[in-house]
């Protein structure tokens, strides 16, 4: 029942801001507001309740909705979908709170937008039925698609397309490779394809389907041009979401399909898979060294690091010998570990580019330097953010680097070694860039008269950096959470 | 009882450094200072406490785990406290010097503006420092290391408009990142044999894995153990800037001089001896990383040393000072003399920060000039920066019952009996040094201090009080400290319950008996002669024929042309590297993102989709013969296709 209402509180909140109408802004930004930071501690209140010794589903519901087919309106959470709902329902009334700052024209239906966005991306992480899960994954696009395409920038139109494009053509055919498992089982359930056994050649082809919605979520090399220009082009809020969450799609969609269904293609594809990851580590890295524009350059970030998280929930499948269960544990983990934290680093990253897009109206590095002269309060996050996103100890963003590289020495010390030089082109290209916009001196005249971060700015900001914080000074509540879960995922894999 | 002591001992400096930013501001400087040193001080005074009761009752060493950090399956990674003889000598030398450092602060940046943040990062550092000293794993340790390197990349940064400083602050992070690469993917490798980081359970069990190896390639296997020592050693010759990744630390002297005296001397940049002490149960055990940690710590000694004597900068000069007893440290490490090289970085830490401090005096003094060359002759303007100039100059060279000389004659000593790979080597690398220590040393002293006045009109006069104060107090153990301490800290088992390492006559092949008969045993020996040597030599260079400098510099010009760009490693890295993996990013974006993937192979099909949708139109002409055409076409290449099938030819 709750998850329940996590999915249509919002849905249902967003169509009432719809008929609000624009005349009643105000009421419906604080209707929204209220309501999604009530949605937030709900989940809280799910936290609480949810069973950290347990490895099957939780809060699970489960209503016949298509008869015919046998498609069940079926909800429930595990380890792994809890930390993701979360971390949307963590992140949904912030961006709801910052429409207020930076956004002018038809507000109300902005934030209906993410509203309604909210709910559907809460239905993508508990849905237990794969005929459901599809209706929310492709759901989720029509909002998305109209937060680029109405409130973006001036390219909004190619890069909504693009984002369109990308993302549909890859989810056809996750829904083959779901069609085709539905009539080898007869059922929509995702645990059911758990169980059904397919000859390899069957595993790779439905592995495929799988892979070409994934690898386009999340992005993957060579299928992640589409984000960069989607960041550029989105207005904060749709960036912070899309970074956050929806490029978590991707990543949940390996752990929950691809490695329980098709196990053998995983080992098979595997190889693939880790040099995709590297390439994305490396490759990307470099490019991000290279970009000049701000969005641009966490948008490169962002894929690096997701490389991470590919690189997390494969390399296990390549040990010498047996699979040892805590090597794939480990490994996982630290893929999970690094969704997370890099949900809550590159939404602060967007949000904090946003607050300095809102003063200057540019992203170009180039047009910046010295904000902290000006905005000393705003530069002590925004540094503090960056040096999270170079995965500094104490952080979030160390946690999940330090599990994949321990899991990934246990495998094979070239692949550790290859991705731990992320410890320095990260830095490279964080840092560079605080250093060109952040310090040195004002070149810009504007700058000279932007005042420091208001209040209403730093709140948002503040609650991110304590969070980072908190899981990067104690990650153990989150790893806890999530321990039993992955357990017996890692069975499914590698028993 | 003792650990909630040690974690109040961690904690103050945290507590009080947050306080002094977030709340110093309004307040006032003197709530910042005020809250900040005492922060320090109780940390010294707790530790100084510990001390006195572990040496009175060594049952009380203890190694307890604060919280678990992270669990996942059956790993379990903790917080926790490692209190024995070797963090409580750290802790000690770590508090002093910051407590002197804080103190000088309050007249050394009265006027900037960035005071309380200073007040702040200084006492976040000290906390950082603990809190990777105090450690009992590995985890935690490099939770620490990379601490200490943010509060270092913010302080070197800490005029942040000035462009040099954030190039340097830059370089420092990105340098120490490539030595924190090799340390995580040595406790990596730790991690993968032990499945665990503590200290205790690695130390115990190093025995067991003398065999292990680690698969490099078909046919090279290396031993587990000495892989594991050269990458931690790598994350070493990051933080301990030993060649060749050492170009950061000379540029860090673009920070305020309280942390170039704090961090860049005294004890961040000792990390990575502290971590070749701690880990030396490890190292003991692979003679191939002891040779290598000795030959990189005898290059960097000797060739550093003589980047300085071409230095013009007062701090630059003393920053690679600095380099060069690290490499002296290091060597020690290298011929397993640990308790040596413990006791050259405290010494090293007391007399350098004195150097650091009374250089600081000197800029100060001078409204901020740093180049030698318009100093001279400040003796008598100065004099109790002068007399602490001179007590840390001596005790930089090793001049005899200074304490510098107790722990680089100890160490020299230690060198010369070894008979590790390569410590013949060393010990001639060490030997020159001494030399040429003695010379930049006396060289930046008497151009500073002796000579002739530059500008006569010039108002100076020594500074305040809270500047001198420290410099006294530091100057004491610069002159004192060696004659109690050489002998149970050197000799005898005051780390034997922290470190690992042959009897002390194995090491020295020497009987100790007290500090006055050390001093005459040393006398028998070269190094003090040639330190004193050095003295004359400089006074004959710099102040007596102050012309012969310069023609030798003419005469042997392409070294000396190598000495003054530092050997290239700048060019090296900045127009080498740095431009190549610009390029790369560069064109793998323009080329390979933009060209291939997004104008190719994305708008190309869609561009080549849409024009083959014209062609498609095309071909509906509406005239039955095409259709026809088409018809008959198809049905050949079908027919064709099945007799290829039949036949096994194709597909």
């Amino acid at each position: 029942m709750i998850i329940d209402q996590l999915i249509w509180i919002p849905i249902l909140t967003g169509l009432v801001v719809l008929i609000l109408g624009e005349k009643r802004t105000n009421l419906s930004y604080l209707l929204s507001l209220l309501i999604s930071s009530a949605i937030f501690f709900l989940s809280v209140y799910m936290y609480l309740l949810f069973d950290n010794t347990l490895a099957s589903y939780q809060f699970e519901l489960k209503v016949p909705w298509i008869d015919r087919f046998n498609i069940n309106y079926h909800l429930g959470i595990d380890g792994i979908s809890l930390p993701l709902i979360m971390l949307t329902t963590f992140l949904s009334p912030i961006v709801i709170y910052t429409a207020k700052t930076s956004l002018k024209n038809k507000m109300h239906q902005y934030i209906a937008s993410f509203l309604i966005l909210e709910g559907m991306m809460i239905g993508v992480f508990s849905s237990l039925d794969a005929f459901l899960f599809y209706v929310f994954w492709e759901a989720m696009l029509i909002p998305m698609f109209l937060i680029i395409g109405i409130w973006g920038g001036k390219n909004r139109i190619y890069a909504t397309v693009k984002f369109f494009l990308y993302t549909f053509l890859g989810s056809v055919f996750m829904l083959v490779a779901i069609i085709y498992l539905y009539m080898k089982t007869g059922s929509y359930m995702i645990s059911d394809f758990y169980e059904v056994s397919l000859s390899l050649n069957q595993q790779i082809l439905i592995f495929l389907g799988f892979l070409f919605a994934f690898a386009v979520k999340i992005p993957m090399w060579p299928v992640h041009t589409w984000l960069p220009d989607a960041h550029v082009e989105a207005p904060t809020g749709g960036s912070v979401i899309l970074a956050a969450i929806l490029l978590k799609m991707g990543g949940y969609g390996f752990l929950r399909f691809s490695l329980p269904i098709t196990p053998d293609a995983s080992l098979f594809m595997a190889p693939i898979m880790i040099t995709l990851s590297l390439i994305a580590i490396i490759y990307i890295g470099l490019v991000a060294l290279a970009q000049t524009d701000m969005k641009k350059l966490i948008a490169y970030s962002s894929i690096s690091h997701m490389g991470f998280v590919t690189l997390g929930s494969f390399v296990f499948f390549i040990q010498s010998g047996s699979m040892d269960l805590n090597t794939i544990n480990l490994a996982i983990s630290g893929a999970m570990i690094q969704m997370i934290s890099h949900g809550l680093i590159s939404a602060a990253l967007f949000l904090s580019i946003g607050v300095m897009y809102d003063r200057l109206h540019t992203r170009n590095i180039e047009e910046y330097g010295g904000i902290v002269t000006k905005m000393p309060k705003f530069s002590v996050l925004m540094v503090f953010f960056a040096l999270s996103n170079a995965a500094l100890p104490g952080t979030s963003g160390f946690v999940g680097e330090l599990t994949v590289i321990l899991a990934t020495f246990k495998v094979n010390i070239y692949i550790a070694l290859l991705s731990a030089l992320t410890l320095i082109i990260g830095a490279a290209y964080t840092l560079w860039m605080i250093k060109r916009v952040i310090f040195g001196a004002v070149t810009n005249e504007k700058i000279n008269s932007q005042p420091d971060m208001k209040l209403i700015e730093a709140i948002p900001l503040s609650l991110i950096a304590f969070l980072i914080l908190l899981i990067g000074v104690w990650p153990k509540p989150l790893t806890d959470t999530m321990n039993e879960t992955i357990l017996s995922l890692s069975y499914l894999v590698g028993g | 009882m003792l650990f909630n002591l040690s974690l109040i001992a961690l904690i103050a400096p945290l507590f009080t450094g947050v306080l002094a930013g977030f709340i110093g501001k309004k307040i006032g400087k003197i709530f910042t200072n005020g809250v900040t040193i005492l922060g320090v001080l109780i940390s010294l005074i707790i530790s100084i406490y510990i001390l006195i009761l572990i040496l009175g009752n060594p049952e009380l060493v203890f190694n307890q785990n604060a919280y678990t950090w992270l669990s996942i399956g059956s790993y379990k990674l903790s917080i926790g406290l490692l209190i024995d003889n070797l963090t409580v000598s750290m802790m000690i030398v770590v508090n002093f010097v910051s407590l002197m450092v804080h103190i000088y602060t309050i007249g050394y940046m009265h006027k900037d503006p960035g005071y309380h943040r200073f007040f702040c990062y200084i006492s976040l550092f000290t906390f950082a420092m603990l809190s990777l000293v105090m450690s009992n794993n590995f985890l935690q340790l490099f939770f620490g290391w990379e601490a200490v390197g943010v509060m270092s990349y913010l302080l070197i940064g800490f005029w942040y408009t000035k462009e040099s400083a954030i190039k340097a602050n830059f370089k420092a992070f990105i340098i120490n990142r490539i030595g924190d690469m090799f340390l995580i993917l040595g406790i990596a490798l730790l991690f993968s044999i032990f499945g665990t980081l503590d200290y205790e359970h690695i130390f115990n069990n190093t025995e067991s894995i003398t065999s292990n190896t680690v698969k490099l390639s078909s046919s090279f296997e290396i031993s587990s153990l000495t892989l594991a020592c050269l990458l931690l050693f790598g994350g070493a010759m990051g933080k301990s800037a030993q060649m060749p990744l050492h170009v950061w630390l000379p540029d860090s002297m673009e920070g305020p001089t309280p942390i170039s005296a704090l961090i860049h001397a005294a004890t961040m940049v000792t990390a990575g001896v502290f971590m070749l002490a701690r880990m030396s149960p490890l190292f003991e055990l692979s003679t191939t990383a002891l040779s290598f940690v000795l030959i990189i710590g005898s290059i960097t000694a000797i060739s550093t040393g003589l980047l300085g004597l071409v230095q013009y900068d007062i701090k630059r000069v003393i920053a690679y000072s600095t380099l060069s007893q690290l490499g002296y440290m290091v060597v020690a490490a290298g011929v397993s003399a640990y308790s040596a090289s413990l006791f050259h970085l405290m010494t090293h830490a007391f007399f350098k920060a004195l150097l650091f401090l009374a250089a600081g005096s000197v800029i100060v003094a001078l409204h901020h000039e740093q180049d030698i060359r318009k100093m001279g002759g400040l003796k008598s303007k100065l004099p109790i920066t002068y007399i602490t100039s001179l007590i840390g100059s001596l005790a930089l060279i090793g001049f005899p019952g200074f304490s510098g000389f107790f722990s680089k004659d100890a160490l020299i000593e230690a060198v010369s009996h070894s008979s590790v790979y390569a410590s013949e080597f060393a010990y001639y690398c060490v030997l020159i040094g001494v030399l040429i220590t003695s010379l930049y040393t006396f060289r930046l002293f008497f151009l500073v201090f002796h000579g002739q006045l530059k500008d006569e009109n010039i108002k100076v006069k020594e500074p305040q009080l809270s500047i001198l104060i420290p410099l006294i107090l530091l100057a004491i153990p610069s002159m004192l400290i060696g004659w109690p301490t050489i002998g149970p800290l050197v000799f005898n088992d005051f780390f034997a319950n922290s470190i690992m390492q042959p009897s002390s006559n194995d090491i020295f092949g020497y009987e100790f008996t007290d500090s006055y008969h050390f001093l005459t045993h040393s006398l028998s020996g070269p190094v003090v002669y040639i330190a004193i040597f050095g003295i004359f030599v400089s006074y004959f260079l710099y102040i007596l024929k102050t012309d012969i400098p310069e023609k030798l510099s003419t005469a042997f010009n392409p070294f000396y042309k190598l000495l003054i760009n530092k050997y290239y490693f700048d060019y090296l890295y900045e127009n080498v590297f740095a431009r190549l993996f610009n390029n790369l990013g560069n064109s793998l974006w323009s080329k390979g993102d933009i060209k291939i993937i997004d104008n190719f192979i994305v708008n190309g099909t869609a561009y080549r989709v849409g024009r083959l949708s014209s062609r498609v139109r095309e071909l509906q002409s509406g005239y039955i013969y095409h259709y026809a055409l088409m018809m008959v076409l198809g049905l050949a290449l079908f027919l064709a296709w099945v007799v290829f099938k039949s036949s096994g030819l194709v597909l």
